[in-house]
């Protein structure tokens, strides 16, 4: 299943799972499944549509109940550490959490809240580097896809959470809105923390390891 | 989130926020407070014209045709709770906020209620007027709406809770929360009526007051885990 991986039980990364089993819809989706995600690492699951990348995103965030197996937190069960695990998630679905009727800075400001406390500077600073100055104050309805995924995105440079974990962030991003992201995920692994993402998209990332769902 | 405080006032700006959050979309959809709020105006005035213009039969029906109406307005704007935020993302990213979920939920609540049951309990005396109610009977009419709407609130977010994320809901919303909001309408509509039969209406507007006070605590318990049971 693994490739370029440390070993799959590593009791001291900061997210490993153990015997993963989900079933939906009377189809496995995986089984058997073992992988570990260590500070510093970026994984990119892999997966033709339908393989299970999305539910296996979501489990490890805690959406999703429906699987067998235990999930390990720095060696501990998730559950029992699910606050510290909860200050230390960024997760990204691929509906973003963008209201559309509200504009780029108000959304931005409800959802970093939500984690921890930002600046207003701080806020138009993000919306800056992702590219969205000019469009602060006006209503998402208006932007197109990629801009309303940038909004999500500018969480990443807000957020002081480890642990990434983004569903298919790279879809509706332009060449340099892809450049942006990578060299996001690049600059977060190396100040020591972790990235699980799922995309079709060939990353130029160095280090990065691959997780194959088939 | 090593200590108290911490949690606390973090937890704090997560409720302002969200608060803030849900008012400003109110603001901004302008249908979520116009439409309750006509809905309530129009079925009350129509009683008057479909039962004719007598003043003592009136009378008689205006404390439960107000609180009916009121009953049927909140739950017409009920919908849109976690509708749109279940459809954007939003809500996963509410689940997934190491605040506690209860005070999250709540705050959604409150912003439900300001927006759908204020209007209304401001607007109750002019159509309790128009339905020929005695005028020492609005201040109880006003109070009992002030403590029961926020418990319709309350509980019509656990159904919407547990029937978001079904794609086609009709009725099934109306259907778990009226049976759960009858005690709630006998109680306030007993409170007008025995002001009007000169019986001090307090027993019945502590009992509602009661049911608010247990609403207030436990039903946003309930919405958060039905919100959870959604979205898995």
């Amino acid at each position: 299943m693994l490739e370029k991986q440390l070993q799959p039980t590593d009791p001291l990364a900061m997210l490993s799972a153990v015997n993963l089993f989900c079933e939906r819809d009377d189809r496995v989706l995986f089984r058997d499944l073992d992988f570990s995600l260590a500070q510093g690492q970026i994984v990119q699951v892999r997966g033709s549509n339908g393989s299970g990348k999305t539910t296996l995103l979501r489990i490890l965030c805690g959406l999703n109940d429906g699987y067998e197996g235990s999930i390990h937190w720095y060696g501990d069960e998730l559950s029992d550490r699910a606050d510290e695990f909860a200050a230390a998630l960024l997760y990204i679905g691929h509906r973003a959490g963008v209201n559309k009727v509200l504009t780029p800075l108000e959304n931005l400001r409800w959802s970093c809240s939500l984690q921890s406390a930002v600046s207003e500077a701080q806020l138009l600073d993000a919306l800056s580097t992702v590219g969205l100055r000019g469009f602060e104050y006006s209503a998402c309805f208006g932007l197109s896809a990629g801009q309303q995924q940038r909004v999500a995105l500018a969480r990443l440079l807000l957020s002081p959470a480890k642990l990434w974990v983004l569903d298919e962030p790279f879809t509706t991003l332009d060449i340099k809105g892809v450049r942006l992201l990578e060299s996001l995920l690049t600059s977060h692994a190396q100040q020591g923390g972790s990235v699980l993402v799922t995309t079709h998209h060939p990353l130029k990332i160095d280090g990065l390891l691959e997780l194959n769902l088939g | 989130m090593n200590n108290g405080t911490t949690t606390g006032t973090s937890a704090g700006r997560a409720f302002i926020s969200t608060l803030k959050r849900d008012l400003l979309i109110a603001f901004k959809r302008k249908n979520d407070i116009a439409n309750p709020f006509m809905f309530f105006f129009i079925v009350v005035s129509l009683f008057p014209i479909g039962i004719g213009p007598d003043a003592d039969k009136l009378r008689e029906i205006a404390p439960g045709v107000i609180w009916i109406a009121a009953l049927l307005s909140s739950m017409l704007s009920m919908d849109s709770l976690y509708r749109a935020d279940f459809e954007d993302g939003s809500l996963e990213q509410l689940l997934l906020s190491p605040n506690p979920l209860f005070f999250l939920v709540l705050a959604k609540n409150i912003s439900h209620w300001l927006v759908s049951g204020l209007p209304v309990i401001l607007v109750s005396p002019i159509l309790a007027y128009m339905l020929n109610l005695p005028s020492e009977a609005y201040a109880v009419l006003v109070l009992s709406l002030l403590i029961g709407t926020p418990i319709i609130s309350l509980l019509g977010s656990i159904a919407v809770a547990l029937t978001v994320g079904l794609g086609s809901r009709g009725l099934i919303l109306a259907v778990i929360t009226l049976p759960m909001s009858v005690p709630v309408l006998i109680f306030g509509t007993l409170a007008v009526q025995s002001q009007l039969n000169g019986i001090n209406p307090i027993g019945y507007l502590a009992l509602l007051f009661a049911m608010f006070a247990a609403a207030l605590s436990l039903a946003p318990l309930a919405s958060a885990a039905a919100l959870r049971i959604s979205v898995n």
